[in-house]
């Protein structure tokens, strides 16, 4: 006799797949770890992702594949053509469209039998106890310090689990915060760098697969907290190293004392996360640095002249292979050690990509007494935007 | 064996490139003092002025927070490792 695998309801409903999902999904249905109870949790949840960039592109793309009911996707940036070495989401032709548009078209192609919601906002104090309050879960893919601060606090005062991961270069950290007795990511670190600290990746570059490798481990993390199996990774700090190939785990504690999550909280709502990081009203590079300028045109108009200038170019070698002003290179870092390389009887003329490295090596030779030294404004790629197009920006 | 410190790709920059550095130390505040000693320009990224780990710079001994330990008097034996863990965000800042 026949039997059918469960009660016929209506398909639309959580608490049934249709026949459809069921062959959709049926990898997932045939493991006892999953199975349809497994498969109706991850159909019944709602999980909102904080980012839709280098993280938030597994995240998206194996989230809608597994079968989470509800997305919200949050981003209020536009597609760059630099994103593409690492925002898999998204195609060339989505260049110049607004992320949270083009990751919820992607990713409702993949599956179009979840609900996807696109949020092109930035999460702010103001909105994101509202944006997040109707989630069930969190997930960090966001790529600066306020916002991290933001949705863990947020995150801590709704009750929401918080999936966090980050990146640099080529090592990335994963855990999960916001867990009942778990901690949160103020245990972690009570206090974020001073801007200018730590380089972003557009100054420190990323290998494009990290984010791809720490997102899908957020993603399984966010999987396994909806079906409720295995050992997610509260109270866990994972560490991978991708040069390596080394994955290593250090004990996250609750901080008893964390004023967000501990026994006496004293954050009590949202407060301003860029004054909390020391954004608000102040150069990207602390101390700020008043260094003598010199723009792009007017160096040119000084060569063009035939001025005895010194072109000090203090990139790294490999940047040197991508373009130079035929410079003589000293990287940043090796100046105080080679600066008897340089005549303090000339002119130099500094230079980096933008114009940061170089405005440090502009005051410290001047300390070192280099008088005529100069930062050029903007780096190479101000000369390129003002002087001479044909010299590639990265 | 001696204690090994490992260094964090943010800050390798400022310690000669090196991923990982290696001393004699009977404590994670001699450890971390030999490694700014060998690597004068870490010490501003580790230390504020007034000598004090800074606050977004975590310091492990093998797995443990050294918060939870006894903080720099913590003590090290040969073998073990020390991780210093900065915070990361990638991206913007």
């Amino acid at each position: 006799m026949a039997t059918t695998a469960q009660p016929q309801s209506d398909a639309k409903s959580a608490a049934s797949l249709s026949n459809e999902e069921i062959l959709r999904y049926s990898r997932h249905l045939i493991m006892p770890e999953v199975g349809m109870e497994g498969q109706l949790k991850l159909k019944s949840a709602k999980v909102l992702l904080i980012g839709t960039g280098g993280l938030g592109a597994p995240l998206g793309l194996y989230l809608a594949a597994a079968g989470v009911g509800k997305l919200g996707l949050v981003d209020f940036d536009v597609v760059d053509f630099t994103n593409l070495q690492r925002q898999v989401t998204f195609g060339t032709s989505d260049v110049g469209k607004p992320k949270s548009e083009a990751a919820r078209a992607r990713l409702s192609n993949l599956n179009p039998d979840i609900q996807i919601e696109s949020f092109e906002t930035q999460l702010t104090s103001a909105n994101a106890l509202d944006l997040l309050k109707d989630f069930d879960i969190i997930v960090d893919g966001t790529d600066n310090f306020p916002t991290r601060y933001l949705v863990n606090d947020a995150c801590i005062l709704l009750g929401k689990p918080n999936v966090y991961g980050s990146i640099f270069r080529f090592e990335g950290q994963v855990t999960v915060f916001g867990m009942p007795d778990g901690p949160c990511y103020r245990c972690l670190y009570p206090e974020p760098p001073p801007p200018g600290l730590v380089p972003s990746c557009a100054e420190g570059g990323v290998l494009g697969v990290l984010p791809g490798i720490v997102g899908s481990i957020q993603a399984m993390e966010t999987i396994k907290l909806i079906i409720g199996r295995g050992d997610n990774l509260t109270g866990r700090l994972l560490l991978f190293d991708a040069l390596g190939m080394k994955f290593r785990e250090l004990k996250l504690r609750k901080n008893p004392n964390c004023p967000m999550c501990g026994t006496h909280r004293t954050i009590t709502k949202l407060i301003d996360y860029y004054e909390f990081c020391g954004v608000r009203g102040e150069e990207a590079s602390a101390p700020s640095l008043q260094v003598p300028e010199i723009t792009p045109r007017e160096l040119k108009t000084r060569l063009d002249r035939g001025d005895n200038l010194f072109i000090l170019d203090v990139r790294e070698p490999h940047e040197f292979q991508i373009c130079n002003l035929q410079g003589h290179l000293i990287p940043l870092g090796e100046l105080p050690r080679r600066v008897h390389e340089l005549d303090s009887s000339r002119e130099i003329v500094a230079h980096c990509r933008s114009g940061k490295r170089s405005a440090e090596a502009v005051d410290f030779l001047r300390k070192a007494g280099f008088r005529k030294t100069l930062n050029l404004k903007g780096g190479i790629l101000a000369w390129s935007d003002e002087v001479d197009p044909s010299v590639p920006k990265y | 064996m001696p204690v090994k410190v490992v260094i964090p790709s943010p800050l390798r920059p400022y310690a000669g490139k090196r991923e990982s550095a290696e001393f004699q130390a009977k404590t994670v505040g001699e450890a971390l003092g030999h490694l700014t000693t060998e690597f004068a320009e870490l010490r501003k990224h580790l230390f504020t002025e007034d000598g004090k780990l800074r606050s977004f710079v975590n310091v492990y001994v093998n797995d443990e927070d050294i918060r939870y330990l006894a903080k720099e008097n913590t003590p090290t034996k040969d073998g073990d490792t020390i991780s210093i863990v900065p915070s990361i965000a990638g991206g913007c800042f």
